[in-house]
C-alpha cells in the first residue's frame, strides 16, 4: 500500500499547491511539495532494496483506463528492477531540486506555482518509468512534456520564454508523432499494448512483415523505429534536439531535473524497456547506435563554442545521452542504464552549481563576463570541480565507471558500427574534457570580468541550496564505483568471502588511495559484500527480467574482455583534455582567438550550432505559416467561397435585403412563419407519396 | 421508468419555456430578469432529466430505451417514435448541460430582445433533444432542420457585423445538404413503406440505390459536420454569431452530420458505406491537415477555434468510416469531448470579449498576470484540445486514428501530424493570449473570473479531466449500440454480396416518376 505513494506523493503535493497555494500561502506549497517528493524518495529508497536487491518485481493496479474492444489499458504501477531504479533517480534528483528551489526560488513572486508544476513533473515522471503499458508510458511522457513547457515558460512575461517554451512542445510532439504510431503498430503487430505481452511475443513474431505506409517492412524493425522517433525527440538526439538549448530558458532547478537527469533520459528507458524487441530488430539497434554516436560528437563540437554557462552543459548533457544511445545500440543496455544514473548525479550537480553561480553573479550567464570568484564560492566551486572531474570520465568518480563501460561495450559488440561509435566517443571525451575545463577556467579562474556591482554581492548560497549540492556530490563521486556491480556484471573468480562492512565509508578511504585496477576489484568485493551474499554482481540478477539481451549480443560481458588500448584510452583522453583546458584557456590564452581565426568556417559551423535552427526554419517554420496563409487565401475564400456561396452573392445580397426586413422585427413570426411552411411541406409530401403508395 | 414519457418531456420542456417567454410583457429590468430566471430554470430542469435518464439507461442493453411510439400517419407508416441508445445518449445529455451554461453565458453580454433571445435558445434545445431521440425517420428530419431556424435567427439577429453574410452562408449550405436529404428520404420511406429508423436499418436497399441514397444523405451531413471543402460557412458562423451561439454550434450542432452517419449512412447503406469510405478518408484527412494550416494563420481567436473545429471533426469522420470498435467509439468519444472542450474554448473567448471586445488576439496578452483563474482554466481546455494523455481529448482522437491505424497506416500517418500542426496553433493562441509580456492598459486591466463564469467552467474542467482518466463510464455505454451497428454491418454485407438480387426490386426511377404524375393529377 505504501508503495503507492512513491507515484503518488508527488501528485497529491501538486493538487495541495495547485489548489489551495493562493490562498493558504507559499510557505504551505513549499512544505506539502517537499514533504511529498521526500517520502516518495524514501519509499523509493526502500523499494531498491526490496525489488532490486531482493529480486521480487511487483505490479500494482490502480484502475482501468480505456477499454474498447480488444484495446485495453489500465493504469497500473509496473515496479521491476529497471522502473526502480529510474524511480530512485527521479525521486532523488527531484527531493534535491525540490529542496534547493526553496534558496533559489526565494526572491520569486510565484513560488507556489513554481513548486506544483516541479511536482506534477515528478508525478508525470513517475508515471512513465512506472507503466505496465505502452499508453501510459505515452501518458506519462506527455505530461513530463507538458511540465518541461510550463516550466521553460514559467517566467511568460519573457518572450523568449514563450518562444522556448512552444518551441519545446512541439518539436517533442514531432517524436511523439512517431511514438503515437509506435504504440498503434505495437497493437497491430501484438494485439496488446500490455509489455508483457508484447515481450512474450516477440520473439516469436521476429520474421513477420508489416505494411507501413504502402511499404513492407520488417515488423519489429518498423515497431521500434518508431518508437525510437519517440525518443529521439524526448532526449534531444540529433535532428530534434533544437529544444534542448533554448529549454535552458526555464529556471535553473529546471534544467538540472527535467533537462538533464530525468526527462531527457526518458528515451533512453524507453529503448531499455523495450530491449526484448529490440535484440530482435538489429536494422533498428544499428540506427540507435549511429544516431547515438553522432550527437554523441557534434553536441561536444557546438559545447566548446558556447558562452552561456547553462546552454555549455546542455550540449554536454546532449552530448552524454549521445553516449547512452548508441550504448542501447550496441546492446549495452546495462551500460546505458548505469551512465544514465550516473549522470543523474553529475548533472543535476553541475546545473545546479551554475544555477549557485548565476544566483551569486545576480543572473548572469555569460561566462565571458565571469571569472576571479572562485575564493568568494569555494563550495560552489568545489562540488562544480567534482562534477567536472566525473563527467570527464577521470578515475574513480562516477562518470569514469559508465562511461568507460560504454566505451568498452561500444568496442566489444565487433560491428562496425559500434566501431564508429566508439571513435566518435574518444573525439567526444576529449571535447568533453576540454568543454568542461574551459567552463571552470572561464567561470571561476582568471580576473573578474564582471562589474563591481555584481563583483561586490557575490556570496555562496545558503545551506538549503548548498546540502542538496552536497547529497548530489557523494553521487557523482561515489555512485559509479558502487554501483558498478550490479550494472557491468562481474566474472565469477573476482568474488572474495563475504565479509560486511559499510559499503560507502569504506570505498571512500580506498578511492583516494587505490590504483585503478584494485579499486576495481576492491568495489566489487563491497558490493557482493554488503548485501549479505545476494548474487548482486551478475547483471541478469540486478536487472531480472526488466532487460533481455540475446546471449550473442552480451556486449556487456564482452567489455571485461577487450584489449587494455581499448580501456585506458578514454582515460587518456579525459586528462587529454582537461590539460588541453588549462593551457588555452588558463596559461596561454592567445589559443582559442588562434585557433578561431584559423579556422573559421569550422568555427562558425561549431558555433552556430551546424545551422539546424536555420535550417529548420527557412524548410519548416516558413514554409507551414506561408501555406497556411496560401490554403487560406487561395483555397477557403478564393476557391471554395468564390465558386460556392458567395458566386451567387446577387442572390445573397437580394435575401439578406428581405432578411434585413425580419431583422428589424417579428423575430419570433418569421421563425413561426418558417416552422409552419416546412410542416405544412412536408406533411404535403408525405400524404402525396402516401395516397401513391395506396392507389 | 418506461411508461414515464421521459424522452417528449425533455424534448417538449424547452418550447413550453420558450412559449412563456414570449408571452411575458414588458421590457422592464424585472422581467427581464424574471425572463432569464425562468429560462435557465426551465434549461436546468431539462439537464436535471436528462441526468434522471443518464441514471436510469440500462449500459449493457443494446435495445431502444425508453421508447415511446404514436401512430401519426398511419398510411406511410409515419410516427411519433422516440428511444434512446448509447449512440445518442450523451448528445442529450450534453445539450442538455450546455443550454443553461448558455443562459448564464449570455446573462449580461444580451441587451436587445433578451426576451426572443432567450426563446430562441430554448426552441434551439428542443430541436437538438428531438433530433437525437428521434426513431422516426420523418420526426428526425423535422428535428434536425428545425435546429437551423433558431440558429440563422441567433446568428442573424444578434451576431456581429457581417451577420447577415454569415447567416445566409450558413442557411445556403444547410439548405443545399437537407434538399437532397429529404428526396432520399421519401424515396426510402416509399421503398420500405415505413419511415421507422430501427425498420429501414433492417431494411435492404439495392447495391446501386445505396449508392444514391448515401451521396443525398452524405450532402447534408457533410455540410453539417463540416467537412471540408463544405466548411466554409463555419468560420464566418463562429466569428458572427454571439458567445452563447458559438457554444452550441461547435458543441452540439457539428455532432449532428456524425450522429447522422452513424443513424442512418453506416446501418442503412452498408454497401455504399464500404465502397465511399475511401472517399471519406480523403476528405478527412485533407481537413485535418488543410484546416489546421489554416488555424496557424488566423489573428482571429474564434476564427482560429472555428477552423481547429473542423480539423477535430475530421478525425471524427476518420474514425466512423473505420468501421471498428476502436475507430466508431473514437468518434463518438471525440465528438462529446469537442462538445465540452470547444464549448469553453468558445465561452473562454466570450469572456475576454465581454471585457475588451475584440477577438483580434494581437490585443491581449500576459492574462496570467491579472488573471491567473482563467489562465489556468485557458490552458487545460487548451491541453484537452490538444488532446494530452489524461485529457478527453485524447482518448477520442487516439481511439479513433488506431482504428484507422488498423486498416489504412497511410492515412493514420497522415492524419496524425495534424496532432502537431493542432499543438502548433493551440500553443500560439495560449501564448498570446496568457502569456507574453504586457501589451496594453486594457488588458493588464481586466478582471478575473466572475463567481458565475467560474460556476460554469468548473463543470466543464471536470468533465475534461474526468473523461481523460476514466472514460470508461462513456464508453462502456457506448458498445451495445455500436455492436448492433457493426453485426448489422456484417451481416448485411455477407447478404448483399452473397445474393446478388436486391430483395426491393423498385429502381430509383419509379417512385420519381409515380410522384411526378400524382403531381399532374392533382
Amino acid at each position: 500500500m505504501i508503495d503507492y505513494f512513491a507515484v503518488f506523493a508527488p501528485l497529491i503535493g501538486f493538487l495541495l499547491a495547485g489548489l489551495l497555494g493562493k490562498k493558504l500561502g507559499d510557505t504551505f506549497s513549499q512544505i506539502v511539495t517537499v514533504a511529498g517528493v521526500l517520502l516518495a524518495a524514501m519509499i523509493s529508497v526502500k523499494l531498491f532494496f526490496s525489488v532490486v536487491m531482493g529480486m521480487s518485481p511487483q505490479v500494482l493496479p490502480v484502475m482501468t483506463w480505456i477499454s474498447s474492444g480488444d484495446f485495453e489499458v489500465a493504469w497500473t504501477l509496473r515496479m521491476d528492477q529497471l522502473a526502480v531504479i529510474m524511480m530512485c533517480v527521479v525521486n532523488i534528483v527531484s527531493a534535491c531540486v525540490h529542496v534547493y528551489s526553496l534558496g533559489y526560488m526565494h526572491h520569486d513572486e510565484a513560488k507556489s506555482r513554481f513548486m506544483a508544476y516541479l511536482s506534477l513533473f515528478t508525478f508525470a515522471m513517475l508515471m512513465l518509468v512506472t507503466s505496465d503499458n505502452l499508453l501510459q508510458l505515452f501518458f506519462g511522457w506527455e505530461g513530463v512534456g507538458l511540465a518541461s513547457y510550463l516550466l521553460i515558460g514559467f517566467w511568460y512575461h519573457k518572450p523568449s520564454a514563450n518562444a522556448a517554451s512552444m518551441k519545446a512542445f512541439i518539436v517533442n510532439r514531432v517524436g511523439d508523432l512517431g511514438l503515437t504510431l509506435g504504440v498503434m503498430a505495437a497493437f497491430v503487430i501484438f494485439g496488446s499494448v500490455q509489455f508483457d505481452a508484447i515481450f512474450d511475443a516477440a520473439a516469436g513474431k521476429s520474421t513477420e512483415m508489416f505494411t507501413f505506409f504502402g511499404y513492407e517492412f520488417h515488423a519489429l524493425t518498423c515497431l521500434c523505429l518508431l518508437l525510437f522517433v519517440g525518443a529521439v525527440g524526448k532526449s534531444a538526439q540529433l535532428g530534434l534536439h533544437t529544444w534542448l538549448p533554448d529549454a535552458m530558458e526555464g529556471p535553473t532547478p529546471v534544467s538540472a531535473l527535467i533537462h538533464a537527469a530525468t526527462m531527457v533520459t526518458a528515451g533512453v528507458f524507453l529503448v531499455a524497456r523495450f530491449s526484448p524487441v529490440f535484440e530482435y530488430a538489429p536494422d533498428a539497434l544499428m540506427v540507435v547506435c549511429l544516431f547515438g554516436a553522432v550527437t554523441a560528437f557534434v553536441a561536444a563540437t557546438i559545447g566548446m563554442t558556447q558562452f552561456d554557462i547553462k546552454r555549455v552543459i546542455a550540449y554536454s548533457t546532449m552530448s552524454q545521452l549521445g553516449y547512452m544511445f548508441f550504448a542501447l545500440g550496441v546492446s549495452a543496455y546495462s551500460a546505458a542504464m548505469f551512465h544514465l544514473v550516473t549522470h543523474a548525479f553529475f548533472k543535476a550537480l553541475l546545473f545546479l552549481g551554475a544555477g549557485s553561480v548565476i544566483h551569486a553573479m545576480s543572473d548572469e550567464q555569460d561566462m565571458r563576463k565571469m571569472g576571479g570568484i572562485w575564493k568568494m564560492i569555494p563550495f560552489t566551486y568545489v562540488v562544480m570541480f567534482i562534477g567536472s572531474l566525473a563527467l570527464a570520465g577521470i578515475p574513480f568518480f562516477a562518470g569514469y565507471y559508465s562511461k568507460d563501460l560504454i566505451l568498452e561495450a561500444a568496442w566489444a559488440s565487433n560491428s562496425w558500427y559500434g566501431h564508429f561509435a566508439y571513435w566518435m566517443g574518444i573525439a567526444a571525451a576529449i571535447m568533453t574534457a576540454f568543454y568542461s575545463w574551459r567552463l571552470i577556467v572561464m567561470t571561476f579562474h582568471g580576473k573578474p570580468r564582471a562589474d563591481h556591482h555584481v563583483m561586490d554581492h557575490i556570496h555562496e548560497s545558503p545551506p538549503v541550496m548548498t546540502v542538496p549540492l552536497a547529497v548530489l556530490a557523494v553521487g557523482a563521486l561515489f555512485s559509479g564505483a558502487i554501483l558498478y556491480g550490479g550494472f557491468s556484471g562481474v566474472p565469477h573468480e573476482l568474488g572474495k568471502p563475504h565479509q560486511s562492512v559499510s559499503v560507502e565509508s569504506e570505498v571512500t578511504e580506498e578511492v583516494e588511495v587505490a590504483t585503478e585496477d584494485q579499486i576495481e576489484h576492491q568495489v566489487r568485493e563491497e558490493v557482493m559484500s554488503s548485501v549479505e551474499g545476494l548474487p548482486l554482481l551478475d547483471k541478469a540478477a540486478f536487472f531480472g527480467k526488466s532487460i533481455f539481451v540475446k546471449h550473442e549480443n552480451d556486449t556487456v560481458a564482452g567489455a571485461h574482455h577487450v584489449e587494455e588500448w581499448v580501456k585506458i584510452l578514454p582515460t587518456i583522453m579525459g586528462v587529454v583534455g582537461i590539460f588541453l583546458g588549462y593551457l588555452a584557456y588558463m596559461f596561454v590564452p592567445s589559443i582559442p582567438a588562434f585557433f578561431v581565426r584559423v579556422f573559421k568556417p569550422i568555427h562558425v559551423l561549431f558555433y552556430r550550432k551546424w545551422f539546424f535552427d536555420e535550417i529548420y526554419d527557412a524548410l519548416f517554420v516558413k514554409t507551414t505559416l506561408a501555406l497556411g496563409k496560401g490554403l487560406w487565401v487561395g483555397g477557403d475564400k478564393a476557391l471554395i467561397d468564390g465558386l460556392g456561396p458567395d458566386g451567387i452573392s446577387a442572390l445573397s445580397r437580394k435575401v439578406g435585403q428581405i432578411f434585413s426586413k425580419f431583422q428589424s422585427g417579428f423575430v419570433y413570426h418569421y421563425a413561426f412563419v418558417m416552422m409552419i411552411g416546412l410542416l405544412a411541406l412536408v406533411t404535403w409530401i408525405a400524404y402525396a407519396t402516401g395516397m401513391l403508395n395506396f392507389s | 421508468m418506461s411508461a414515464f414519457p421521459i424522452l417528449s418531456l425533455m424534448t417538449f420542456l424547452p418550447l413550453i419555456g420558450a412559449a412563456l417567454m414570449l408571452l411575458m410583457k414588458g421590457q422592464g429590468e424585472s422581467v427581464l430578469f424574471r425572463a432569464k430566471m425562468v429560462a435557465l430554470l426551465v434549461s436546468g430542469l431539462t439537464f436535471i432529466l436528462s441526468l434522471v435518464m443518464l441514471l436510469n439507461f440500462d449500459p449493457a442493453s443494446a435495445d431502444y430505451q425508453f421508447e415511446e411510439k404514436r401512430i401519426w400517419f398511419e398510411s406511410i407508416g409515419i410516427s411519433y417514435h422516440m428511444g434512446v441508445d448509447g449512440i445518442s445518449l450523451f448528445f442529450i445529455v450534453l445539450s442538455a448541460f450546455l443550454t443553461p451554461i448558455c443562459v448564464l453565458a449570455s446573462w449580461n453580454s444580451v441587451s436587445v430582445r433578451v426576451k426572443e433571445y432567450l426563446a430562441a435558445f430554448l426552441l434551439l434545445e428542443t430541436f437538438m433533444i428531438g433530433t437525437f431521440c428521434a426513431l422516426d425517420a420523418i420526426l428526425f428530419y423535422l428535428f434536425f432542420e428545425g435546429v437551423l431556424i433558431p440558429m440563422f435567427i441567433i446568428i442573424g439577429v444578434w451576431g456581429g457585423p457581417r451577420r447577415v453574410y454569415s447567416a445566409f452562408k450558413f442557411f445556403l449550405y444547410t439548405l443545399l445538404g437537407s434538399v437532397l436529404m429529404l428526396v432520399a428520404l421519401l424515396t426510402m420511406i416509399v421503398q420500405a413503406g415505413t419511415a421507422d429508423i430501427p425498420t429501414l436499418m433492417g431494411t435492404e436497399f439495392s447495391p446501386e440505390l445505396q449508392t444514391w441514397l448515401w451521396l443525398a444523405f452524405f450532402a447534408s451531413f457533410a455540410v453539417k459536420m463540416p467537412m471540408w471543402p463544405v466548411h466554409t460557412w463555419l468560420p464566418d458562423a463562429h466569428v458572427e454569431a454571439p458567445t452563447a451561439g458559438s457554444v452550441i454550434l461547435a458543441g452540439v450542432l457539428l455532432k449532428m452530420g456524425g450522429y447522422g452517419f452513424l443513424r442512418f449512412s453506416l446501418p442503412m447503406f452498408p454497401d455504399a458505406t464500404e465502397m465511399f469510405a475511401p472517399m471519406v478518408f480523403g476528405l478527412s484527412v485533407i481537413a485535418i491537415i488543410y484546416t489546421s494550416l489554416i488555424a496557424l494563420a488566423q489573428t482571429d481567436m474564434k476564427k482560429m477555434i472555428a477552423y481547429s473545429s473542423v480539423a477535430h471533426m475530421g478525425f471524427v469522420t476518420l474514425g466512423i468510416f473505420t468501421l471498428n470498435m476502436q475507430g466508431i467509439q473514437g468518434a463518438v468519444f471525440q465528438m462529446i469531448s469537442h462538445g465540452v472542450v470547444s464549448a469553453a474554448l468558445f465561452l473562454a473567448i466570450g469572456v475576454v470579449y465581454d471585457r475588451l471586445h475584440t477577438r483580434d488576439i494581437g490585443r491581449y496578452g500576459n492574462l496570467s498576470k491579472n488573471m491567473p483563474i482563467y489562465a489556468t482554466v485557458f490552458v487545460i481546455l487548451m491541453l484537452g484540445a490538444v488532446g494530452l494523455p489524461g485529457t478527453s481529448g485524447f482518448v477520442g482522437e487516439f481511439l479513433a486514428l488506431l482504428g484507422v491505424f488498423k486498416v489504412d497506416t497511410t492515412v493514420a500517418t497522415l492524419a496524425a501530424t495534424g496532432v502537431v500542426l493542432g499543438a502548433t496553433y493551440m500553443l500560439h493562441l495560449t501564448r498570446k493570449l496568457v502569456f507574453g509580456p504586457k501589451v496594453n492598459d486594457d488588458a493588464a486591466a481586466m478582471s478575473d473570473l466572475t463567481t458565475v463564469e467560474k460556476a460554469y467552467f468548473l463543470p466543464l474542467v471536470i468533465l475534461v479531466l474526468w473523461l481523460g482518466v476514466a472514460p470508461g463510464y462513456v464508453l462502456e455505454r457506448t458498445v451495445p449500440a455500436i455492436d448492433s451497428i457493426l453485426s448489422r454491418y456484417e451481416v448485411q454485407v455477407e447478404d448483399t454480396s452473397s445474393a446478388a438480387a436486391p430483395q426491393v426490386p423498385a429502381a430509383v426511377e419509379e417512385p420519381a416518376a409515380q410522384s411526378h404524375d400524382s403531381e399532374g393529377e392533382e
